[in-house]
């Protein structure tokens, strides 16, 4: 099991740095990023004083191994925009993206997983039915446009909700469920899978015939085992529900840190985009890394592997 | 006496049906396969048709006539649809949108299928360090935030459809590598590549001729859900003003003006997200029902 994870480990952190190298050299497309940053009416010698003054003029390796060093001590760099150490800025942002991405998560499981297990104990039913029409909608639907629909519905003419903003915790359930609605069809599908899976094994029919109760096979048998695959996929939609945040936090106007990646990218903020950037990524490979380790843990199979 | 017809029949009863029939019984028996297909393939000859049946200029403004409602809501038939902001008609552009999403979808989906698809079937053949370096390329990529690096890169090159495109193709290649290494690793151990590989085939012509028809299969699954993908990310892309650049009649950039005006005409809104909604779904539809049709299982 140690050498699972430290095996992990190493892998996990040659993906981050690799994620890192490419997160930076990403802003250097336009090969020129000072005359980005200058904007289409700045003269040359404006252009010059930027390059000079963010160190543009240096080779890009050098300008890497600086950005990474100081990124490894939590330094990201001053934000073009704000004027503010661009970790503060984020940080204040996390917040708001992190309850977001923790709420759609828990939204995502609750309606997920019971529908998939009434699915996969009565295939072929209404309930199944009904479950597959929202996981096919939920993979058609653009989120922006539910997100809009919801807001017409549910803030303007029912007036139930706020259409925006974070104050208070009404403000952050249309968000939730349009950002859970993103993460449960895989959830729901791989349930059902999972529970017709363990439903036709040798271990429920004796469990069965043993006479145990039905509502005991079901969960204390047949759950258990179904869920595993569930939590691990789980993990990994979370990390990428949070790198998928940035439309729903620009949709409803929740200042977290998808919407400051919207705002910096509009304006050049590259530090900030940088950090950003890498920053989501580091939780997608975290939460990976747990989920692998989760699963190991709970299955030794998955150890050899 | 014996005509053709129960000559044909006694035939059948023989034989069996071929797998050309069977497969055709399938496919015409799979509703979800057939209304995917048959809206996919509506919606595809409307975007080659565009200029012939669209009833305006999707480009031409009229400040005269500017937000009129649809018919359904007691507007005229002159613009079946209503008209924007800029008084352009709303069935034109949005006729014309779909010649965008079908074309970003389609194009997208090839160059991604094409990346990845080398280095699934790279990897599930050679194995060993090969395939240690694509999976450690898979695993980068899935790290890398979708949107968030798309928006960057459109924001520094410019939102051109050209660009979109290429941003797309080359973020998406993703599930292609992962279904095609699987289902080569599986293909792989074959008695009919060892048999090529005996009689001194070369690898590119087992790769070409024994490996790629026995996993096209999942492929075609790829390639559809893919291209669904890909044509949801330009709509919000477009949407958040990073995409396809205005007056281009890009579905997701038409919900992104018609949003300011939602409160007092939501159709603005709910129109074109309602097409790319109908659009998605069918080709996830048909994605779904070849995987259905398809897969082994389903054979005897």
């Amino acid at each position: 099991m140690l050498q699972f994870i430290l095996k992990r480990l190493g892998l996990a952190l040659l993906v981050a740095f690799t994620v890192s190298f490419i997160s930076f050299s990403l802003l250097f497309l336009s090969g020129d990023p000072a005359a980005a940053l200058a904007g289409e009416t700045a003269s040359g010698e404006d252009i010059e004083a930027l390059r000079r003054l963010y160190g543009f003029d240096r080779p890009m390796l050098v300008q890497y191994g600086e950005w990474l060093f100081s990124a490894l001590q939590g330094d990201f760099g001053e934000s073009y925009y704000f004027r503010l150490p661009v970790a503060s800025l984020i940080a204040d942002r996390l917040s708001v993206t992190m309850t977001l991405g923790v709420c759609g998560i828990i939204f995502a499981l609750l309606t997920a997983v019971p529908l998939g297990v009434i699915a996969a104990i009565r295939p072929n039913s209404i309930i199944d039915r009904v479950a597959l029409f929202i996981s096919v909608a939920g993979q058609a639907m653009p989120s922006f446009w539910f997100g809009l629909i919801l807001i017409v519905v549910f803030a303007i003419q029912l007036g139930w909700l706020p259409p925006s903003g974070t104050e208070t915790w009404r403000h952050f359930i249309l968000p939730t469920i349009v950002l859970g609605y993103y993460a449960m069809p895989a959830i729901m599908r791989l349930t059902r899978a999972g529970m017709l899976d363990v439903l036709n094994s040798d271990y429920i029919r004796t469990a069965r015939a043993k006479g145990a109760n039905e509502t005991r096979v079901l969960f204390r048998h047949a759950l258990r085992n179904a869920i595993i695959p569930v939590v691990s996929l789980a993990a990994v939609q979370m990390g990428f529900m949070l790198g998928g945040s940035i439309v729903v936090e620009s949709i409803f106007a929740l200042h977290g840190a998808g919407y400051l990646a919207w705002e910096s990218i509009a304006r050049n903020d590259l530090p900030t985009v940088q950090a950003l950037i890498l920053i989501f990524s580091m939780f997608y490979i975290v939460f990976t890394f747990l989920a692998d380790v989760l699963n190991a843990w709970l299955d030794p199979r998955m150890r050899s592997s | 006496m014996i005509t053709a017809g129960t000559h044909d029949s006694l035939l059948d009863e023989i034989t069996g049906p071929t797998p050309g029939q069977m497969l055709r019984k399938r496919v015409f028996g799979h509703q979800g396969l057939l209304i995917g297909a048959v809206v996919l393939i509506i919606l595809t000859i409307i975007a080659i048709l565009a200029p012939w049946i669209a009833p305006h200029d999707p480009y031409a403004q009229s400040l005269m006539t500017r937000m009129e409602p649809p018919v359904f809501m007691g507007g005229t038939w002159e613009h079946p649809l209503g008209t924007d902001h800029l008084g352009r008609d709303y069935l034109s552009r949005l006729i014309y949108g779909a010649r965008i999403s079908l074309l970003i979808g389609a194009v997208a989906a090839l160059i991604s299928g094409v990346i990845g698809t080398a280095m699934g079937i790279a990897a599930g053949y050679f194995g060993g360090k090969v395939d240690a370096v694509v999976t450690f390329l898979i695993n980068v990529r899935l790290a890398m935030p979708v949107v968030l690096v798309a928006l960057a890169v459109v924001a520094i090159l410019g939102g051109s459809l050209q660009v979109v495109i290429m941003v797309l193709g080359l973020l998406l290649w993703d599930r292609f590598a992962v279904v095609m290494r699987a289902s080569t690793m599986q293909v792989r151990r074959r008695e009919y590549v060892a048999a090529a590989q005996v009689i001194g085939a070369s690898t590119p012509r087992i790769l070409l001729s024994e490996i790629m028809p026995n996993i096209a299969n999942n492929l075609i699954v790829v390639v559809t859900l893919e291209m669904a993908h890909a044509i949801l990310l330009e709509a919000a892309l477009s949407f958040l003003g990073l995409g396809v650049q205005p007056p281009t009649p890009s579905w997701g950039l038409m919900v992104s003006e018609g949003k300011n005006m939602m409160l007092f005409e939501p159709w603005l809104v709910l129109i074109p997200g309602a097409v790319l909604f109908v659009l998605v779904l069918a080709i996830n539809l048909m994605g779904d029902g070849l995987r259905d049709v398809t897969a082994p299982e389903n054979r005897s």
